[in-house]
Order: structure tokens, then sequence, then C-alpha cells
């Protein structure tokens, strides 16, 4: 499992960078290198599904981030927050962990799973009433209500993204010629 | 109008290499979907390839000249059949298989029977849904002209 | 367990960025970090040591797999990100094109 160790802290290195790097696209090609060493830990997590989705969406992610950020004059993040805001975060992260070690010591150890619902699944998969992905078969299966909501959560964001990116509304016009 | 009359895209170099590989992209798009019921993949992962595909024959050639070719390669009496229509009519294509689905279960009893064609039905469904979607997204962020960035 | 906390402290990178920059595509950055320490921390709850992918194949009689369940709630949350995270920097784009920047101190003091 030394792979996954090695992915993990190449991530969390890539994702101080993307954090700290003043420079925007820097930041945002950094982001894109977290995203595909996660795409490289699902697949070593037995995860080939989620492994060609991740890599996929990430690229389409840092497509539209970098529309957002090169094209215009490089843009650079200036200053950080004052120390108050920053102690204060510190603070909130100590306190996150302080609470995270009960759950942590709850979990069942890396590499031995629950399995408790899973196995309803793989029982029936292996009567035959499944396809031979299993994950495919649970999320139009089994799970064909998450699907069906997570669908309409992606049409809903396109058409909030067409409505915010609208240029001639009725009432967008108006508001602006107002403030012009 | 020949296509390479459009303004916009990028080199040559950039051109060629589009055209050629971006029948390929498509043609794993589609394979991913389509074999999501025994490899991985699916309707999700196929749906991004597939919009992929299409924007990466944007950014090479630009908007309008992509747009010129879609019109004509689908056919007259289909009518201006644009992105957002496209996810649209996949959505309620996917809700209707959805609720076929459903009320097969309903009246089948306890568990949902297993049905290989709608599942099928359902990844394709779901792989337009997702590739219109994206594309759209796409398509919206960069037709929107932003300051100082003007004639583009 | 290692592997857990080097996973949290992966989020709490994500958690950091939100709270302290205030540049707005620096929070949409961080936000898209913790989203995937939380997927992973998903799937990584779900791994079987020396499992295999949850894929049925010829050898039915093995079936020591990794949890398939975590794997398909994870596989919807991605494509959610995405599209919650192409609304948010849609909001960043046009907050940019009326204030002519991404400072959101500078937005809010610029306010009307």
């Amino acid at each position: 499992m030394i792979e996954l160790y090695i992915l993990l802290l190449f991530m969390i290195a890539a994702a101080v960078i993307a954090v700290e790097i003043r420079d925007l696209l820097s930041a945002v090609v950094a982001v894109g290198a977290v995203g595909l060493a996660l795409s490289v830990a699902f697949l070593v997590l037995k995860a080939p599904d989620l492994a060609i989705t991740q890599l996929v969406v990430e690229i389409i992610c840092l497509i539209i981030l970098i529309r957002a950020t090169v094209t215009r004059d490089r843009v650079a993040a200036r200053g950080g927050a004052a120390l108050a805001v920053g102690a204060a975060a510190c603070a909130f992260v100590v306190l996150f962990l302080a609470l995270a070690r009960g759950p942590f010591a709850a979990l069942p150890p890396f590499g031995a799973p629950l399995f408790r619902t899973a196995e309803l699944y793989v029982e029936a998969g292996a009567r035959g009433e499944s396809e031979p992905n299993l994950v495919s078969t649970i999320i139009l299966n089994w799970r064909a209500y998450d699907t069906l909501g997570e669908a309409t959560v992606l049409f809903t964001a396109v058409i909030g993204v067409l409505a915010l990116l609208r240029r001639h509304g009725r009432k967008g016009a108006a508001a602006e010629e107002e403030t012009e | 109008m020949r296509p390479d009359e459009f303004g916009g895209g990028m080199t040559l170099i950039v051109k060629t290499v589009a055209r050629l590989t971006v029948g390929l992209i498509l043609l794993f798009g589609i394979y991913v979907i389509l074999q999501g019921y025994a490899s991985p993949g699916g309707g999700f992962a196929g749906g991004v390839i597939i919009a992929l595909a299409f924007i990466h024959l944007t950014l090479a050639f630009g908007k309008d000249s992509v747009r010129w070719h879609y019109d004509r390669s689908i056919p007259r009496f289909v009518g201006r059949l644009r992105a957002p229509t496209l996810m649209s009519l996949a959505m309620l294509a996917f809700l209707a298989a959805w609720l076929a689905h459903g009320l097969v279960a309903l009246r089948g009893g306890e568990a949902r029977p297993y049905d290989p064609l709608v599942m099928e039905l359902c990844h394709l469904f779901i792989g337009i849904n997702v590739g219109a979607g994206l594309f759209t997204i796409f398509v919206a962020l960069v037709g929107f002209p932003v300051r100082g960035e003007e004639g583009r | 367990m290692t592997v857990y906390l080097l996973c949290l402290v992966l989020f709490l990178i994500g958690v950091y960025c939100i709270l302290v920059k205030r540049n707005l595509i620096k929070i949409i950055i961080g936000l898209a970090i913790s989203e995937y320490a939380v997927n992973l921390f998903l799937i990584l709850a779900g791994y079987r040591m020396r499992g295999r992918a949850p894929i049925f194949s010829g050898d039915q009689a093995v079936a020591n797999m990794v949890d398939p369940l975590p794997q398909a709630l994870v596989l919807t949350a991605i494509v959610i990100g995405l599209g919650s995270t192409a609304l948010l920097i849609t909001l960043a784009v046009r907050l940019y094109e009326k204030y002519g920047t991404f400072d959101i101190t500078r937005i809010r003091e610029l306010r009307g």
C-alpha cells in the first residue's frame, strides 16, 4: 500500500501549493494535479469506474477554471487575510481535529469494510440478478432514486449557469442601466 | 461559405490533430456508455467523454465553425437541435424510463426487478444528459464576453 | 489508520483555504480540494485489503470484492461536484464582470 501513501502525500503537497501560490493560473494547475492524483488513487483502491469519471471530470473542471482565470488580465491573489481570521481558522481546524477523534476511533480499520448493505447486492449479483459491473447495477437498479436526483441536480446546475450568463434579461438590462 | 473561412480557432497543426482525433474520442465515449454494463464506465463517464470531444472541436476550430457543421449534419426536419434542448429531452427520457421501471416494480411487488434493457437505456439517456449539459456549460462560459476582451 | 489521517489533513487544507482566502477563485479551489478529500475518504472506508474491483467475471467463486456501495454514491457525487463547481465559477465570472475584481472584501465595499 506504499503507493497510496505516496499519492496522498503528493496530493497534500499539491493542495498546499494550490492554496498558497499567488498566481491564480498556477493554483488552478496545482488543483488539477490533485484531481489527477486522486484519479490514480481511485485506480489503486480498485475503483476503476471512479478513476475514469474523475479523470474526465477533472479535465472539464480545469478547462472551465482556466477559462475563468487566464483570458483576462492575469489576476493574482494579493494579500492573505487578516491575522485574526487566520488565527480563527486555525482554531477551527484544531477544534475540528479534536471533535474528529471520536468518530475516528469508531471507524473500522483500514482494509476491512463493514460490507453490510453491499452484501445483499453481491449476493443478488451472484444469483445472476445483476449486470457484470456491480457499481452500474447499484446506481441504476438498487439506488435509482439517487441517480434520478443526481441527473436533476446536474440539469438544474446547467439551467442555473444559462440563467446567470444570460445577457439580455428583461430585469437584468434594466438594473444595469440603472447602475451605470 | 467554407468552414475554414470562419474566424477563431487555433493554428493549422492543432486543427489537423483535432480533426484526426475527435472521431476516436467520440467513438470511445459511445463505447464507454454502451459497455457500461460490463466494464468500468457507464453513462456518467461516457457522457463526459462525449462532451470533451465536442469541447476539443470547439477549442480547435472556434464556435461558429462547429455550429455550422453541426447544423449541416443533423436532418432538416429536426430543426435547430441545440445542446440545451437535447439535454432537456434526455432528462425527460431518463425520467420516463425511470418511471416505467418504477411502475413495473410497483406492480411486481417487493424488490425492483433487474431489467437489462431499461438499464442500458438509462445509461444512454444519462450519457446524453451529462454530455449535452456539460457542453452547454462550456459554450455558455466561453461565449460570455468579459471585460477588456472585446471582439472575441 | 494513517491513511485516514492524511485524508483528513487534505480536507482541512481545503477548509483552511475556504476560511482564510479572499479571492473567489481560491475559495472555489478550496471547495474542490475538500470535495476530493471527502470522496477519497468514502472510497478508503470501503476498501478491502487485497480485494478486487466490483465487477463480476468468470471466476465467481472468489468474491472478496471491495465495497461497491460507496463507489456508486461517490460516482454520482463527482458529477454533482462538477455541476456545482461550474455554477460557482459562473457566479465568480459574473461578479468579476460587474465589479472588476475577484476579491470578496473589495466586492463587499463596492456594494451596489
